[in-house]
């Protein structure tokens, strides 16, 4: 019974701190989304609530809760209501497998810094992702509303579309690894042994991926106002519409904190030894804990850079990207770490491979693409 | 038939690879955003901070004072003649014996009135005005009113105080 208590102390105290850590990263993604976005206008942003704004996350927050919550009449209410839960659900469970750091012992209390260590665990990743598209396909569905069911069925075609080119530049680093656990991925990756060194194209090829999962600009098709007016959140209103801007920005955070372990080396920093020798496991621990957060971090900023960047994609080639670029490249990667693995020198191939790729690239289009003389 | 010789005939020719590759361009963008971001934001924030609008911007009415601080006005009643939104009114007044500090003519306005509804501040009072008595300040603006009570404008909020004169820069 006593080992009973201290397991579930530990789960249950890290799990809040997880989700608190969540929660408000998320709010404050917001502020910084329109502070970012200000900055590259050559604007200020919002500056009224609190020095420097900081407060505006409260504002909004109390903005929503006092709106009137509306429910289109012809709308399936019960389902209109599931959609933003589920969308909240599924963005928040993904967490609970991204390791955030070894293990600390406080008193006689061991704290895992990872909710489930299970050997799945970026199966459940892609599984959970995967789920998320139902919030918006239920939610879009049950508004009754055109706009919201076209801009429902465009996220469920493109998540689609980009799991596949996902899991593909998963496979390498499953290969390299041998494991499907997050932690085995990350502890591969200590001492600088960073899957960004073996994996650049694997990395891009996942990187725009997760910005096609996360429907972020230049992949947010499902609610681009142009066309959809609102896409699948057309109809919602008050903390119902928040819920979904909400879960987009913990999806941002999580997809974040998920390319950071898959690689940048998860709670791996440099100099990770000199710090245990100086304060202590717990110390280079927590430290660790803060590496990958300020690496997700770093990953929220390059999506909203990136958002104040490039506009839109049209449908046809967001398909033409997923189908026949994204996916081709893939496999090509799978089969350079493949060669990588069996010749022993994976930095080497890994650059080999981009090499080739380009060099193919450019000889294809010089013999097959025909030029117009002008 | 050509005009002039100055019309090219624009040809755009296949994207080259690199512009089918979009990447360079994306690179392209990011670091013009990025340089953005560092660069100094051109907010004014408006009620806390003003900009400076130029030594001939035309606000708020002044009646002026000469050196000795009499007003300069004898309500001749031009500048309500020039006035297309004949926002201006007067009542003419004698000065009796005694008002010589106070007022600089024999004649002068009891009571003046711009109505800052009707004004348009074009500025023909200013041009019209053959006493220099009625001027548009450049620093100060017309405060906002919520009520149309505060909308007419008499001696009281017009004519210029005498421990804070206004100076245009061509005068000093």
């Amino acid at each position: 019974m006593d080992l009973f208590d201290s397991v579930f102390l530990a789960k249950a105290s890290f799990i809040g701190i997880v989700f608190a850590i969540t929660l408000g990263i998320a709010a404050y993604s917001t502020y910084f989304e329109r502070k970012i976005a200000a900055f590259m206008q050559d604007r200020i942003g919002p500056d009224r609530a609190g020095p420097f704004g900081i407060l505006q996350p409260l504002a909004d927050a109390v903005k929503m809760f006092m709106k009137e919550d509306f429910i289109p009449a012809n709308s399936n209410k019960w389902l209109f209501i599931m959609g933003p839960c589920l969308s909240m659900l599924t963005a928040l469970m993904t967490s609970a497998v991204v390791p955030f750091g070894d293990t600390i012992t406080i008193g006689d209390v061991t704290f895992d810094l990872q909710g489930i260590d299970v050997n799945i665990g970026i199966l459940w990743v892609f599984g959970i992702v995967s789920l998320g598209v139902y919030g918006i396909l239920i939610g879009g569905w049950a508004s009754n509303n055109k706009y919201s069911l076209l801009g429902a069925i465009r996220a469920a075609s493109q998540n689609i579309s980009y799991e596949l080119a996902m899991g593909l530049s998963i496979i390498a680093i499953l290969m390299m690894t041998g494991s499907l656990s997050t932690k085995a991925i990350v502890e591969a990756q200590q001492n600088g042994h960073w899957n960004i060194l073996y994996q650049p194209m694997g990395f891009i090829i996942f990187l725009i991926c997760a910005f096609a999962e996360c429907n972020r600009t230049p992949f947010d098709l499902p609610e681009c106002e142009t066309e959809l007016i609102g896409g699948y959140h057309t109809e919602y209103s008050s903390m119902k519409l928040g819920f979904y801007l909400f879960a987009e920005y913990i999806n941002m955070f999580i997809s974040g904190a998920v390319m950071a372990t898959l690689y940048f080396g998860g709670y791996d920093y440099p100099g990770i030894d000199f710090v245990t020798a100086q304060l202590g496991a717990t110390a280079a621990t927590l430290i660790g804990a803060g590496a990958l957060i300020g690496k997700s971090l770093a990953f929220v900023f390059i999506f909203m850079w990136v958002r104040w960047t490039l506009p839109r994609f049209r449908y046809d080639q967001l398909m033409g990207l997923g189908w026949s670029g994204l996916i081709p490249l893939a496999m090509f990667n799978v089969v350079v770490t493949g060669l990588g693995i069996l010749l022993d020198q994976q930095i080497l191939i890994g650059i080999g491979g981009v090499v080739v790729f380009i060099a193919g690239i450019v000889v294809y289009d010089q013999l097959f693409v025909k030029k117009k003389i002008a | 038939m050509k005009l002039s010789n100055r019309s090219k005939v624009v040809e755009q020719g296949e994207m080259t690879l690199a512009e089918r590759m979009y990447l360079p361009a994306i690179v392209g963008g990011m670091a013009t955003t990025l340089k953005h971001f560092f660069s100094k934001p051109v907010t004014i924030r408006y009620p806390e901070q003003t900009r400076y609008l130029g030594p001939i911007y035309r606000g708020h009415h002044i009646l002026k004072k000469d050196e000795q601080g009499a007003e300069r006005c004898t309500a001749c009643g031009l500048c309500a003649v020039a006035c297309p939104a004949e926002a201006i009114s007067m009542v003419a007044e004698e000065r009796k014996k005694g008002e010589e500090k106070l007022y600089r003519e024999e004649k002068y306005a009891k009571v003046y009135e711009i109505n800052m509804l009707r004004c348009i501040f074009c500025g023909l009072c200013e041009e019209a005005c053959p006493k220099e008595a009625i001027f548009l300040r450049h620093d100060q603006m017309v405060p906002v009113f919520s009520s149309r009570d505060e909308v007419i404008y008499g001696k009281d909020k017009l004519v210029e105080k005498m421990d804070q004169r206004y100076l245009r820069e061509g005068w000093k």
